[in-house]
C-alpha cells in the first residue's frame, strides 16, 4: 500500500501540488521563450516578459530585436500553446468524468473532428457571421463540435445502453473518420496551400500572433469556469449518472452545462490550433495517477500541466529537425497514442 | 411517509407496473419482493424518482415527488445500489463525502466542520472507518456494499431504498447489513424499502411486503400473510413449502429440488434391517424425516440411519450423546446421519411388523421391557422423576407425504396403541397397583419418506393411523408377551 499511501499524501498537500505545477508553467513559459534560433538567455526573457508584457518599469536596457522576437513571436506563440493544452486538458478531464471512461478525450470522441470541420469551412470559404464577427471561427467550430459530440454519444446510447468505454470510443472513431473524410474532400476542392492546410489539420501554433490569443481567451475562460463550477457534479457523476442523480445532481442542467464547457474549450482549442490528439487524454490521466481522481483539484491541475506540457511539446517541434517545424499534433501523438493503449489495457485488467 | 396511488409504468407501450397503490409508514420496514421481471426495480426506480410515471402519482410526505428538487429530495431519500462502479480511484472518505453534495450550497463552498462530523459518523456505523483511506477498488465486494451504506447515511436520509442490498454479500454481510437496518429504523424512525430476492430474507426483517407478479400486486400485508405457499407457488411457479422459522415467529421459505426415483423398489424394501444383540439398526439409501425423542436426532429431522442400541439398565452417564456418538465411531458408524434410542429390554425380544395393505406400505420396531411401568393417571404418586434408558421403543416407519400436524397425530396414535397394548396385557404399575399406561422412559419415532402418497391426516380412524395403530398394538403386544416368557412370567 506504498503507493496509496504516497498519492494520499500528494493529495493531502494541495499546496504543494499547486506550487509544483505553476512552478511547472512558468519554467515551460520561459525556456520556450528562450529556446530557437536566437538563443536569449533566461534572465532576459524574465525581463523582457517583465516589462513588456506586463509593463512594470524596471529601468533596464534591452536589445530591441530580442524584445520584437519575445513580444511578436514567441511570447504569443507560447501563450497560445499553453492556452490550447489547458484546454484540451480540462476538456480531457471533464468528458472522462462525465463519461466515467478514461480513454475520453475531445480527440478519440470525435470533438476536435467536428470542430475541425466547422473550423475547415470558416478558414476555407472565408465566412464571418454577424454579431460574432472575428470569432466566427471559434464561435462555429464549437457549434460543430457540438453537434458531433451529441451524434456520437446519441449513437453509442442506441449502440449500447449502457455505453461502455470501447463503445464510446468506437463511435467517436466511426465519426472521426467521416467527418475527416469530409475534410479532405474539401480541401481537394481547394487546392491551394496544401501543405499549410495539412499542417494545420494536424495541429499547430505556429505564426499564430495575439489575435488567436485574444481568440482561444474568452472560449478558455467560459469553459474552465463551466467545468470548474461542476466539479463536484463531474465526482458524482464518475460514479455513474444513476448514483449522481441518487446523490442529488440536477442531471438535465449539470450535464448541459458539463457538455457544453467542455466543448466550448475544445472549440475554441481546435479553431485557433488545429486538431491536436491525446492531450486530454495523457494529461488527467497523469495528474490523476499523482494526485488523486478528485475533480475538485483533478480540473485546475489539469489546467496547469497541460499547459507547460504543450509549451514544452511545442518546443520539441520547432526545435527537433530546426529549421523544420514539426506539426506539434505528430509529437503528442507519438506521445500519446502508447499512452493510449497502455490505459487501456489496464483497464481491461480491472475488468477481468 | 410515501403514498403511491394507482401507479403504472412503463417503456413505452409496455406497461412493466400496472395500478399498484400502497402507502408506507414512517420508521416502517417494507419489502418488495416478486420473481425476475416483475417489476420490483422498475417500480423502486420511479420512487427514488429515475422513471417517468404513466399514470398514478407518487407522494412523499403528501408532496408529489416530481414537485421535488434534486437536492431536496437527496435529503430525504438516499438510494443504497447493487454496486457503484468507477473507472477511477477514489478514497473511501472522498465517496462518502459525495454523500453530503445535496448539502452543499453555493458554487464555491467545501465541506464544513458538520459535513465532515457526520461523514466520519457514517464511517464508523458501518464499520469502513478502519479503511477511509484505501482506494475502493481494493476493498472486497462486502467492504463496498458498507462503504456505498455510509455514503447514503452520510446523505442524512428519512427515506433509505435499497435495491437488492445483499446481492453480492455473503449470509454474514446479508445478516449484519439487515440487522442494522431494522436498528436504524427502530433507532432514528428511518424508513426503508427494499427490494429483495431472498424471500427469507423479507419474512425475517420486513414490517410489511408487496408481493409482485407481472406489474401487478399479489399480495401486500405481513411476511406472515403475504408467504402463503399457495401465493408463492403461484408466483414463483417452483415447488416450495413455508413452514414455521425454529426460533422466531416468522415463515421460512424452503425449495424442493426436482427428486429422481432411480430404483423401483419402495423405500421400505430398502431398509437394511441389521440384528444383533447390541443393537437394532436400519439403514436406508435416502433420508427419512423424523420427529422422535430419541436420545441422537431427537425433534425434527432428516435420517438414513436408525440405531436401537441395547445398554445395560445401570447404563450412567454425564454426557450420554457424546458416549453415544463414541459408541458409533467404534462401531464405524458415522454419527452426524444417526437417530439413536437406547433400550435396557433384550433386543431378541424386539418385533418388527410390516404392513401389506395396498398404498399403505409401513414398517413397526417395538422393543419392550416392563419393569418400570407407569400409569399415567397415577404418576403423581411416584417418587421424583430419574432420568433411566427406554424400556419401550416405539418406531413407525410411514411410506408417504405427512405435514408435520399428521406426525403429532401419529404420535397420538402410537402412544394410545401402545397404552392399550399395556392394558390388554394387564402390566402393573407396580408402585399403585394399577394397569399401567407405559413406563417412565418410552421414547417414539415416526419417520416418513416424504414422497409418494400424501397424508394430510393421521388419528386413529383415518386410513394411515388404522394401519399404524394396528401394527403398533400387535408388535408391542407381542414384544410384551416375548419379555413376559423369558422373565418366566
Amino acid at each position: 500500500m506504498r503507493q496509496s499511501f504516497i498519492q494520499r499524501y500528494l493529495a493531502n498537500n494541495h499546496f504543494i501540488a499547486y506550487t509544483s505545477v505553476i512552478l511547472f508553467c512558468a519554467f515551460a513559459l520561459i525556456i520556450s521563450i528562450g529556446k530557437g534560433s536566437v538563443e536569449l538567455p533566461f534572465s532576459t526573457v524574465i525581463l523582457i516578459v517583465l516589462t513588456e508584457g506586463l509593463h512594470i518599469p524596471l529601468g533596464v536596457e534591452l536589445d530591441p530585436m530580442h524584445i520584437n522576437i519575445v513580444m511578436e513571436i514567441r511570447l504569443p506563440r507560447t501563450l497560445l500553446a499553453m492556452m490550447v493544452g489547458a484546454c484540451l486538458a480540462v476538456a480531457g478531464a471533464a468528458f472522462q468524468g462525465f463519461l466515467k471512461n478514461p480513454l475520453a478525450d475531445p480527440y478519440t470522441l470525435g470533438v476536435s473532428s467536428g470542430a475541425a470541420v466547422g473550423a475547415v469551412v470558416v478558414l476555407f470559404f472565408g465566412l464571418s457571421l454577424p454579431l460574432v464577427g472575428r470569432f466566427t471561427l471559434p464561435f462555429v467550430s464549437i457549434i460543430t463540435g457540438f453537434l458531433t459530440l451529441f451524434v456520437v454519444i446519441g449513437f453509442a446510447r442506441v449502440v449500447q445502453r449502457s455505453m461502455s468505454a470501447e463503445t464510446i470510443i468506437l463511435a467517436g472513431i466511426i465519426f472521426s473518420s467521416f467527418l475527416g473524410a469530409f475534410i479532405s474532400l474539401m480541401i481537394s476542392l481547394t487546392g491551394d496551400e496544401l501543405r499549410q492546410i495539412i499542417n494545420w489539420l494536424m495541429g499547430s501554433v505556429a505564426l499564430r500572433g495575439w489575435s488567436y490569443v485574444w481568440m482561444i481567451l474568452p472560449c478558455f475562460v467560459i469553459g474552465f469556469i463551466l467545468l470548474f463550477f461542476n466539479r463536484h457534479e463531474l465526482n458524482a457523476l464518475a460514479f455513474g449518472e444513476e448514483t449522481a442523480r441518487q446523490l442529488g445532481v440536477n442531471l438535465k442542467v449539470r450535464k448541459l452545462m458539463i457538455l457544453l464547457g467542455a466543448t466550448v474549450v475544445t472549440g475554441g482549442a481546435v479553431a485557433v490550433s488545429g486538431t491536436i490528439g491525446f492531450v486530454g487524454l495523457v494529461i488527467p490521466h497523469l495528474t490523476r495517477l499523482i494526485w488523486g481522481s478528485d475533480h475538485r483539484h483533478l480540473i485546475p491541475l489539469s489546467m496547469f500541466v497541460g499547459a507547460g506540457f504543450l509549451a514544452l511539446t511545442d518546443l520539441v517541434a520547432r526545435t527537433l529537425l530546426a529549421p523544420t517545424e514539426l506539426p506539434i499534433g505528430v509529437i503528442t501523438a507519438m506521445i500519446g497514442a502508447p499512452v493510449f493503449a497502455l490505459i487501456l489495457l489496464r483497464q481491461r485488467k480491472i475488468v477481468s | 411517509m410515501i403514498t403511491i396511488d394507482n401507479l403504472t409504468l412503463g417503456y413505452g407501450e409496455k406497461k412493466v407496473i400496472e395500478s399498484v397503490s400502497f402507502a408506507v409508514e414512517k420508521g416502517e420496514i417494507f419489502g418488495i419482493v416478486g420473481p425476475n421481471g416483475s417489476g420490483k426495480t422498475t417500480l423502486l426506480k420511479a420512487i427514488s424518482g429515475g422513471q417517468d410515471v404513466k399514470e398514478g402519482s407518487i407522494e412523499i410526505n403528501q408532496r408529489s415527488l416530481a414537485s421535488y428538487h434534486s437536492k431536496e429530495l437527496a435529503k430525504i431519500m438516499a438510494v443504497l445500489p447493487q454496486q457503484s462502479e468507477t473507472a477511477f480511484t477514489y478514497a473511501v472518505w472522498d465517496v462518502v463525502a459525495l454523500g453530503r453534495y445535496p448539502y452543499q450550497k453555493g458554487w464555491l463552498q467545501g465541506l464544513t466542520a458538520e459535513d465532515k462530523d457526520i461523514i466520519h459518523k457514517a464511517l464508523i456505523q458501518t464499520g469502513t472507518e478502519a479503511f477511509k483511506d484505501k482506494p475502493l477498488q481494493a476493498l472486497s465486494g462486502g467492504e463496498r456494499q458498507r462503504v456505498l451504506l455510509a455514503r447514503a447515511l452520510a446523505q442524512e436520509p428519512e427515506i433509505l431504498l435499497l435495491d437488492e442490498p445483499t446481492n453480492h454479500l455473503d449470509v454474514s454481510y446479508q445478516m449484519s447489513l439487515m440487522n442494522s437496518l431494522k436498528q436504524w429504523s427502530r433507532d432514528r424512525n428511518l424508513t426503508v424499502i427494499a427490494v429483495l430476492h431472498d424471500l427469507n430474507m423479507a419474512s425475517l426483517y420486513c414490517d410489511r411486503v408487496l408481493l409482485l407478479d407481472e406489474g401487478q400486486t399479489i399480495a401486500l400485508n405481513e411476511p406472515r400473510h403475504v408467504m402463503k405457499t399457495d401465493h408463492l407457488i403461484h408466483v414463483y411457479k417452483t415447488p416450495l413449502e413455508c413452514g414455521e422459522h425454529p426460533s422466531v415467529p416468522s415463515p421460512l421459505i424452503t425449495f424442493v429440488p426436482e427428486q429422481n426415483q432411480e430404483n423401483n423398489l419402495s423405500p421400505i424394501d430398502q431398509l437394511a434391517i441389521d440384528r444383533n444383540e447390541k443393537w437394532i439398526k436400519v439403514t436406508s439409501p435416502t433420508r427419512w424425516k423424523a420427529l422422535s425423542s430419541a436420545v441422537l436426532g431427537a425433534g425434527f429431522s432428516w435420517h438414513n440411519t436408525f440405531v436401537n442400541r441395547h445398554v445395560h439398565k445401570d447404563y450412567q452417564c454425564d454426557d450420554v450423546e457424546e458416549e453415544f456418538k463414541h459408541f458409533l465411531e467404534a462401531h464405524h458408524v458415522s454419527g452426524t446421519d444417526v437417530l439413536g434410542m437406547m433400550t435396557a429390554a433384550m433386543l431378541e425380544d424386539g418385533t418388527i411388523l410390516r404392513s401389506n395393505e395396498k398404498d399403505m406400505n409401513l414398517l413397526v420396531m417395538v422393543t419392550a421391557g416392563t419393569s418400570n411401568a407407569v400409569d399415567a393417571a397415577r404418576a403423581h404418586e411416584h417418587p421424583s422423576f430419574v432420568q433411566q434408558i427406554g424400556t419401550i421403543n416405539t418406531w413407525v416407519f410411514i411410506e408417504g407425504k405427512l405435514p408435520e400436524s399428521a406426525y403429532v397425530q401419529a404420535l397420538m396414535t402410537v402412544t394410545e396403541a401402545k397404552a392399550k397394548a399395556m392394558h390388554d396385557e394387564e402390566i402393573m404399575d407396580a408402585s399403585t397397583q394399577t394397569i399401567a399406561t407405559g413406563t417412565s422412559t418410552d421414547s417414539v419415532m415416526i419417520a416418513a419418506t416424504q414422497e409418494g402418497t400424501k397424508f394430510p391426516y393421521a388419528g386413529t380412524i383415518t386410513p394411515i393411523g388404522k394401519v399404524v395403530a394396528k401394527l403398533v398394538y400387535d408388535a408391542t403386544r407381542e414384544a410384551i408377551v416375548r419379555n413376559k416368557r423369558r422373565r418366566g412370567l
